[in-house]
């Protein structure tokens, strides 16, 4: 591609107010870099995985914000962009072994959450597009299955509690959810019971002190010959 | 008939009894109540503030899907909503008269981003109101075990009732429930106080009021001969039911006295099998079961 066409393919981004010209087809990730900026925090996987690069947005002329994954997105004229590379929110420490599934222990621990107006908000600022309200209602009649269900692809990048107007923190409060969920109402997978057993019996001892053992040319070889489970 | 459904928290939870029941008597009606396939909070209470908007936008939403589930096929040309919980009923119905502001309307349907818009006009139904719509005659052909020698007083509490506008039936002296009750072959008992307050959200933390209320919701009644109450709202059954400690504890003549869904009286009445009466799930606390035991009715 000639130089001219380079030029051509950009597109104005403004980062914190000011405008950069950046390649077409990046992601804002890589466009931010490519203005000069170094990320050392709101970056992570770089897969749209860990949730690290919320990113708050608004096109020229509407007046919609928008909210997408800087990893994720590819650049478009006229994007007015912020990162949010931490959310406040408060931490309760809590032991799920002394926990029951009841009904109102997401209450106890997240009170503000009976404040839910059904506003949708916390929906529409979801980058994986969860629905971000159905699973705070669900929450907030103890319905753990359907917290869990809903909630199961949330990478806690905390752009719903920033966006929420009663000031919950969904993410927080589901992934509870979902800790008793798995504890106390899923059934357990009997091939994982199985295999702990054989591990505890000590089925694998010899084979990991073989591996402890070998040198790193017998590793590489059994590595590469592996048998790769299905 | 299929008729969407709005069951609200309480019949998740705590009034699981409720739902159980009215569900199984519902299906014996040929009445098929189909739960909105998404639904949130009713809204809980009408906020009392001037610039209350905002509390609206969640009753609004669950009408929404009402729409939705018409347009979707799930359900054909029917734009009621029937309710079980009276605080669910209150806050539907109010939001309803609510958004007739089409200025209110308007504003409201801006937060709906991703449903489409309220349209108005979803008519929100208490259950008792369905019930007299098919009809006492019909019932009383589904009554195999009529409740004979069972004497209930009715307590319809205010929401069902109060204000006017959204009331179903007379706000200071309702028949609606009594004329159900009769139905079923309850002698019904006198209840001056059957639509006074529950004592509401005081329950959480202050209990003695509600302690004190449901004394005097129930004296007057039980001093009448009534065996028991039938209601219709899960958050005054819950008081009614559970502050009889506390109100034991203040007042000792006070005889503990089972409080029950209609529903489940219905249930019994329609000679259904004990699970759908919704006795045995640990949620009354004055057990009816040696009441009704005793009457030989289960």
């Amino acid at each position: 591609m000639s130089k001219s066409n380079v030029e051509d393919q950009k597109v104005r981004v403004y980062v914190m107010g000011r405008e950069y010209k950046v390649p077409f087809g990046l992601t804002i990730m890589k466009a931010m870099e490519y203005a000069g900026y170094r990320f050392i925090r709101g970056a992570g996987c770089r897969g749209g995985f860990c949730g690290a690069c919320a990113t708050v947005y608004r096109m020229e002329g509407d007046y919609k914000l928008r909210v997408t994954l800087a990893c994720q997105k590819t650049v478009e004229d006229g994007m007015y962009l912020t990162q949010l590379p931490f959310t406040p929110a408060n931490k309760p420490v809590y032991e799920v072994e002394k926990l029951s599934p009841s009904v109102n222990v997401l209450l106890e621990y997240y009170p503000e959450m009976a404040k839910c107006v059904s506003c949708n908000t916390c929906t529409k600022a979801c980058p994986q597009d969860l629905e971000v309200m159905d699973y705070v209602q669900a929450a907030l009649r103890g319905d753990f299955e359907e917290v869990a269900r809903l909630s199961f692809d949330c990478i806690t990048c905390g752009l719903c509690a920033m966006r929420c107007p009663t000031e919950i923190v969904p993410y927080s409060a589901a992934l509870l959810a979902r800790r008793l969920y798995g504890k106390y109402v899923m059934p357990r997978a009997k091939h994982v019971d199985e295999r702990i057993k054989e591990i505890e019996d000590g089925k694998f001892d010899g084979e990991i002190k073989n591996l402890m053992g070998a040198s790193l040319d017998v590793l590489k070889e059994m590595y590469t010959k592996r048998e790769i489970e299905k | 008939m299929k008729i969407p459904y709005f069951p609200g928290c309480a019949m998740k939870t705590t009034a699981k009894n409720y739902e159980i029941s009215a569900m199984a008597v519902a299906g014996k009606l040929g009445i098929e109540m189909i739960e909105l396939p998404r639904w949130n909070c009713c809204g809980v209470f009408p906020s009392l503030a001037n610039d209350d908007l905002m509390r609206h936008v969640a009753p609004v939403r669950n009408l929404i899907r009402v729409q939705e589930m018409n347009k979707s096929g799930m359900i054909e040309n029917e734009y009621r909503l029937v309710t079980l919980c009276s605080m669910c009923y209150h806050t539907l119905k109010e939001a309803d008269l609510f958004v007739k502001d089409k200025e209110k309307l308007t504003k409201i349907n801006t937060f709906m981003d991703r449903e489409e818009e309220y349209r108005g006009g979803v008519k929100v139904l208490s259950f008792l109101e369905l019930l007299k719509e098919v009809g006492y005659e019909k019932i009383s052909k589904e009554v195999k075990k009529p409740l004979k020698g069972l004497k209930v007083a009715p307590y319809y509490g205010c929401l069902l009732l109060r204000p006017r506008e959204i009331g179903i039936d007379d706000p200071e002296n309702p028949t609606i429930l009594e004329e159900l009750l009769e139905v079923l072959g309850v002698e019904v008992v006198d209840n001056p106080c059957k639509v006074q307050c529950c004592g509401s959200y005081h329950t959480i933390d202050r209990k003695s009021i509600v302690a004190k209320l449901t004394y005097d919701n129930l004296i007057y009644s039980i001093g009448s001969g009534a065996e028991a109450i039938a209601t219709c709202c899960p958050l005054c059954t819950f008081n009614l039911d559970s502050r009889q400690k506390e109100a034991r504890e203040l007042y000792r003549d006070l005889k503990e006295t089972p409080i029950i869904y209609y529903t489940q009286l219905m249930a019994i009445a329609f000679g259904l099998e004990e699970k759908f009466c919704g006795l045995d799930l640990d949620l009354h606390y004055v057990d009816p079961k040696p009441l009704l035991k005793t009457k030989n009715f289960c």
